[in-house]
């Protein structure tokens, strides 16, 4: 297939430099979805959807099939577009660990300092 | 373009990076506003450790967590999600653990040889460099998981994310 064939890097890069398009790849690396479903996932319109994905589509990074009335996506079989899914989403679940971690510092910070005085 | 601060728990900390640095190593770095002895202790204490590893974000939840976090000794986590009975197990051994620098520990919960993971702690000005360094025991395995996602695990993990990747949205 055509898709085969990545896409030109910029096309691409451009198209990753949106935490939302990244978040789709994300959502589409565990599971194919439609377009309402993305956009009801992403709290926005259709339309807004949509665009999103024309561009990640254009990039090579998502596959769309139409099906009676629904438009189901996919991710693209560059390596990229999987590669860019995972790497995202290690990074949140990475980021909301260290968001909490740094939390529970911040109390152990504040306990010595409270000791530290007494 | 600047982000606007949303009073977060802590002073404003720049966002975990994340790269795979060669065919078998995959690296996440950040930040963490306090020092060194602080956030390893927040690691190597079960109680504490317990309290962050699975932020509420994730849609798992920490079941059990048991540790011997010294050299030699062994974790067993297990999380766990309202759709399922199942639990999900993640379990292995700790082969360095040198305070408050650093700590090396195996992923054994996979059917093949899993990745070991390194942290470092590097402490400047109060703040901590941290880098989780994930070593694969082959190409091959480290680019099974970025295909399918569901080497040591993370996978299944991955699976429960829709919460994260909604917040990820919203705030975006």
């Amino acid at each position: 297939m055509v898709q085969c064939l990545s896409a030109p890097l910029d096309v691409a890069f451009a198209a990753l430099s949106d935490a939302t398009r990244r978040g789709v790849l994300v959502r589409l690396g565990d599971a194919d979805a439609s377009i309402s479903e993305l956009a009801q996932a992403f709290r926005m319109t259709l339309t807004g959807m949509k665009k999103h994905v024309v561009v990640l589509e254009e990039a090579g990074l998502v596959v769309t099939e139409k099906v009676g009335r629904v438009r189901t996506c996919k991710l693209g079989k560059s390596r990229l577009a999987a590669e860019t899914a995972w790497i995202e989403a290690y990074r949140k679940l990475w980021d909301s660990r260290f968001d909490a971690l740094e939390a529970v510092v911040e109390e152990l910070k504040q306990k010595e300092a409270i000791d530290g005085r007494s | 373009m600047d982000a606007v601060e949303q009073g977060g728990p802590t002073p404003h900390t720049p966002g975990a990076k994340s790269e795979r640095v060669s065919d078998r190593e995959f690296v996440v770095t950040r930040t963490i506003n306090g020092p060194a002895r602080l956030v390893f202790e927040a690691w190597t204490n079960p109680e504490l450790f317990k309290r962050w590893w699975v932020p509420a974000s994730f849609g798992v939840t920490l079941i059990s967590y048991e540790a011997d976090v010294r050299t030699g000794g062994s974790y067993r986590l297990e999380m766990g999600h309202p759709s399922s009975e199942q639990t999900m197990p993640f379990f292995g051994r700790y082969l360095e653990v040198v305070a408050p620098t650093r700590l090396v520990w195996t992923n054994e919960e996979g059917d093949e040889a899993g990745a070991v993971t390194t942290v470092t702690f590097e402490e400047k000005d109060g703040v901590t460099l941290v880098v989780v360094h994930d070593y694969y025991p082959t190409k091959e395995a480290l680019d099974e998981a970025i295909e399918s996602g569901s080497t040591s695990g993370w996978g299944e993990q991955f699976t429960q994310l829709d919460g994260l990747v909604g917040t990820l949205a919203a705030g975006g």
